[in-house]
């Protein structure tokens, strides 16, 4: 029974961590950080796939295996459910999140909006991981306009 | 609330999963970056320690305990009420010496190894669990109590439990206050 707040303050720390250690700080060293962290994020989101329910795995159409990471994902991981999700219907969809937990710490407003990539990196390195576990190839990226609201962007890679 | 019953548990489980597996994503990107053991242990430490210093916080508003007279209250209090409400488990506390200030946590299970076998070939050294060392360690400081905090025995090196060995270093007279405002 790890409390949520241990996740938290782990996601912290890692981030906090694998940034102090980027020997690079051009953008391309940045990069390599984000990376690493997103990667970290897939390997957790694959393995969290593996535990689902059997029934949670019988997604019938791509729109319901979003649905799935908005509600039930969410509120496992975050104890919250987003607040909206939008599609094109051509395989682009948004999630949106007015008040992502892992950046209600930080700040409100745009006073920390350079450093709110590195705190979503993970995150969506574990939606990429689950969406691979169901099945699903897909590209996530993050995006902030203004904390703690965020969108994460999952753009589905039909082969 | 339209959703069934039986899906909270569900909830439950991922939640706890989730920070087991992070974690483990962390060792094994820390051992990729690090060849010694001992760094890795190290990393894990300061990391441990950085969580633990901030933890006590929560730790404090959730729990309500009262104040500590002795050494031994604080590891009772470590064991029975901090790593239940945060791990779910409860050490048992040996004191190790007459003057009462060394004591053990003997972890008889352990929800951070849950997913690991056994430590990876050529990692013998590595103390997987170190972040709970350094969490402790920060937690104890930030309430000003100095202390060593090392893993005096490991399931997964080959001894039979795990062992978490805390020593307080300073007197226990020299210090009035234990909580901080």
């Amino acid at each position: 029974m790890a409390d949520a707040v241990l996740f938290e303050f782990l996601h912290t720390e890692m981030v906090a961590e694998l940034w102090a250690r980027a020997s690079d700080p051009s953008p391309g060293g940045q990069k390599t950080s984000l990376w690493v962290l997103e990667n970290m994020g897939f390997r957790v989101g694959q393995s969290l796939g593996e535990r689902l329910p059997r029934d949670t795995l019988a997604f019938r159409e791509e729109l319901d295996a979003l649905k799935f990471l908005c509600r039930d994902l969410w509120a496992a991981v975050f104890q919250k459910q987003t607040d909206g999700l939008r599609t094109n219907h051509q395989g682009t969809y948004i999630i949106l999140d007015n008040d992502f937990p892992l950046l209600v710490r930080m700040a409100a407003g745009q006073q920390y909006l350079e450093e709110a990539p590195k705190f979503l990196a993970f995150t969506c390195g574990l939606l990429r991981g689950t969406l691979n576990t169901l099945g699903i190839k897909s590209l996530v990226t993050a995006a902030v306009a203004a904390l703690p609201a965020c969108k994460f962007q999952v753009v589905i890679q039909r082969a | 609330m339209s959703r069934p019953a039986h899906r909270r548990p569900e909830y439950h489980k991922i939640n706890k999963d989730l920070f087991v597996l992070t974690y483990g994503a962390l060792v094994a990107q820390l051992c990729k970056d690090y060849e010694k053991d001992e760094d890795v242990n190290k990393y894990l430490d300061n990391m441990g320690y950085g969580i633990g210093t901030r933890l006590v916080e929560d730790f404090l508003a959730r729990s309500c305990v009262r104040r500590c007279h002795s050494y031994s209250e604080i590891t009772d209090i470590i064991a029975q009420v901090a790593f239940k409400m945060y791990l779910g488990i409860t050490p048992s506390v040996i004191c190790n010496n007459s003057s009462r200030n060394e004591f053990s946590l003997i972890l008889d299970k352990n929800p951070l190894v849950e997913f690991v076998e056994e430590l990876p070939a050529g990692r013998s050294s590595l103390c997987y669990c170190n972040l709970l060392c350094g969490i402790i360690r920060g937690a104890l400081e930030m309430v000003h109590l100095a202390a060593d905090v090392t893993f005096l025995q490991d399931r997964l090196k080959g001894d039979s439990v795990t062992e978490i060995g805390i020593t307080f270093l300073k007197k226990q007279d020299e210090k009035k206050h234990r909580r901080k405002k």
